[in-house]
């Protein structure tokens, strides 16, 4: 059963992040934290007109939490903002239990496995949670940190 | 390579009397497992090794009925009716605050109010007391090693009253608590020292007579957080001199959602109620309220009568087995746990080495594997531990770790299951390590 929760996939973004760090230029600043287990997740992304061109991320936090947020850093970057957050929708609904549309998500239905374990749903949907909070705030107001409790 | 951020602390806690006790009787481990239902159940087809004790203990089968024969033949309101039901509903529900005054030493039964458990009785004494007794200029000591439920409730008071919070550091070789440091600290405005009789995270136990003592000399009160030393050693109020103590049912075999604050009689009759309702009055007319007698007074609603019937039977339990055998039982798994960790390649334990002078909670990490991740491998072996900030951020902070595993033991533990504890966390080196 364990073996669906860290799939090769997971645990190779965990061992060799993708994007760590912080992007040339912030022009968006997403912040997450899950104050349960302390896991803290920071994503800068650089915007070219309307496509995203770097996405970085740099905290720390559980072999979950670290590869889900590696692979958001892979799967936005070059998509444009609308795509994006068509994405991040796309992502929430299949940690909700939906099915459907889980074709063409690449590494992040690797992430799948982590719905037969509740417990780890937060760790997964960590950084994804907080840059849509960021998008979010973009036009309504100031951001303020993503926190999942 | 094993590193540990706790080296011995002999000599420091002489006041402590472990060394007698090797000759008080040896807990029946494999009797008691028999009187715990859950333990015989089996997590993903493996048996169940629950070391969460620091979080909640597992109910033996004399408290679950306890709770279930009040419900099936004895439930009514406590205090009010004259019906027969009541009346018995009244009689056990003060005979648990009996048995319960008896276990910690208290004088009398005035002296134990019914809380929700160890949180509350602790909120009660910050907005109670301290409503009544800081101002600004006033100063309250805390420790770094507190759980947040013996940080925040003062956070709020102070806020509230002007009054200063400061915190005792930890020593920084061993992580226990610095006493001189504490006596330094000390200035005629201190009005409270509140500090953990046992933490929550490294085990440590703290010398509380010791610090009684400093605190009379400087006319400052003192509230031990009892919630890890209640249910593992023995505690007796009057010999620690402390002025309030608070602790839950549910760490110490009882039902959740019951706990209990012990209060010098004298402090409690100077406390302002801490919320109004029925049970905690004398007289209500519409202008003003006058307050029912203690403990009575800081009790308002129906409260959770099962709750104090089923904790009363749990300290029947723990005064069956002896609290001296519970401690020695605790005193020889940490001798093995100590033990059996450090020959683990990589890990690093956190809080005392010497089993006298800490309890049966061991916080450690493994290489730089996420505690999370550690206590998902564990699951799926059946060892249930605890993975996070324990409720202590700040020890975190000065752990200098964003969280820690942790495995804490009770009566029903043996060493084999530590065995077991030690070869799973080996085994998550499968996952993460290559």
């Amino acid at each position: 059963m364990l073996d669906e929760l860290y799939k090769e996939i997971i645990l190779d973004h965990y061992k060799s992040p993708r994007n760590r760090g912080k992007a040339s230029r912030a022009d968006f600043h997403a912040h997450g934290v899950n104050p349960l287990c302390g896991d803290d997740i920071e994503l800068t992304l650089m915007v070219e007109g309307d496509v995203i061109a770097e996405v970085k991320f740099d905290g720390h936090g559980c072999s979950i939490s670290q590869a889900s947020a590696s692979i958001l850093t892979e799967t936005l970057t070059g998509l444009t903002l609308d795509q994006a957050l068509t994405k991040i929708e796309q992502v929430r609904s299949m940690f909700k239990g939906n099915d459907k549309d889980t074709e063409d998500l690449g590494d992040i239905e690797a992430l799948q496995g982590v719905k037969k374990f509740p417990v780890r749903i937060k760790c997964a949907t960590l950084a994804w949670n907080a840059l849509d909070l960021s998008f979010q705030d973009s036009v309504k107001g100031p951001s303020t940190a993503y926190s999942d409790e | 390579m094993t590193s540990t951020n706790g080296l011995s602390t002999e000599g420091r806690m002489d006041t402590h009397k472990d060394i007698q006790n090797l000759s008080v009787p040896e807990l029946d481990v494999d009797a008691i497992r028999k009187d715990f239902p859950i333990l015989q159940t089996t997590i993903h087809g493996k048996p169940l090794i629950y070391l969460d004790n620091a979080a909640s203990s597992q109910k033996p089968i004399s408290v679950i009925e306890a709770i279930s024969n009040y419900y099936s033949r004895e439930h009514s309101n406590v205090h009010r009716g004259i019906h027969h039901l009541s009346q018995q509903a009244t009689e056990q529900y003060e005979q648990a605050r009996e048995k319960v005054a008896n276990f910690i030493g208290a004088k009398h039964t005035r002296e134990i109010i019914w809380t929700r458990g160890a949180t509350e009785a602790i909120n009660l004494v910050a907005y109670s007391w301290g409503q009544n007794n800081l101002k600004q200029g006033d100063d309250l000591i805390i420790s770094t090693c507190e759980h947040h439920s013996n940080i925040v409730p003062w956070q709020l008071i102070c806020e509230l009253t002007g009054a200063t919070l400061r915190h005792l550091p930890l020593d920084s070789h061993d992580k226990s608590f610095n006493l001189n440091k504490l006596a330094e600290m000390l200035t005629p405005n201190t009005r409270m020292i509140a500090l953990t009789h046992m933490s929550n995270v490294l085990g440590t136990i703290t010398d509380l007579r010791k610090v009684v003592e400093l605190a009379r000399q400087n006319g400052s009160l003192v509230l031990a957080d009892g919630a890890q030393s209640v249910p593992h050693i023995p505690v007796n109020v009057e010999e620690l001199g402390v002025d309030f103590l608070a602790f839950s049912g549910h760490k110490m075999l009882g039902p959740t959602g019951i706990g209990c604050l012990y209060g010098r009689e004298e402090l409690l009759e100077d406390m302002p109620p801490y919320q109004g309702g029925g049970d905690m009055i004398e007289t209500v007319t519409m202008k003003q309220s006058t307050w029912n007698q203690l403990p009575y007074k800081f009790e308002a609603g129906t409260p959770n009568i099962a709750g104090a019937i089923g904790l009363g039977a749990s300290v029947d339990y723990l005064e069956h087995l002896g609290m001296e055998s519970v401690r020695a039982h605790s005193h020889k798994l940490n001798a093995y746990a100590i033990a059996a960790l450090s020959e683990i390649d990589q890990i690093s334990i956190y809080g005392p080495r010497t089993p006298s002078v800490r309890g049966g909670v061991f916080s450690f990490n493994y290489a730089d594997i996420h505690p999370h991740d550690l206590g998902q491998v564990l699951d799926s072996k059946g060892v249930a531990i605890r993975a996070g900030h324990h409720c202590a951020q700040p020890l975190m902070a000065e752990l200098g770790v964003g969280s820690t595993a942790r495995a804490s033991f009770y009566i029903y533990n043996t060493q084999s299951e530590i065995d077991e504890l030690c070869a799973a966390i080996r085994s998550t080196g499968e996952f993460f390590l290559n």
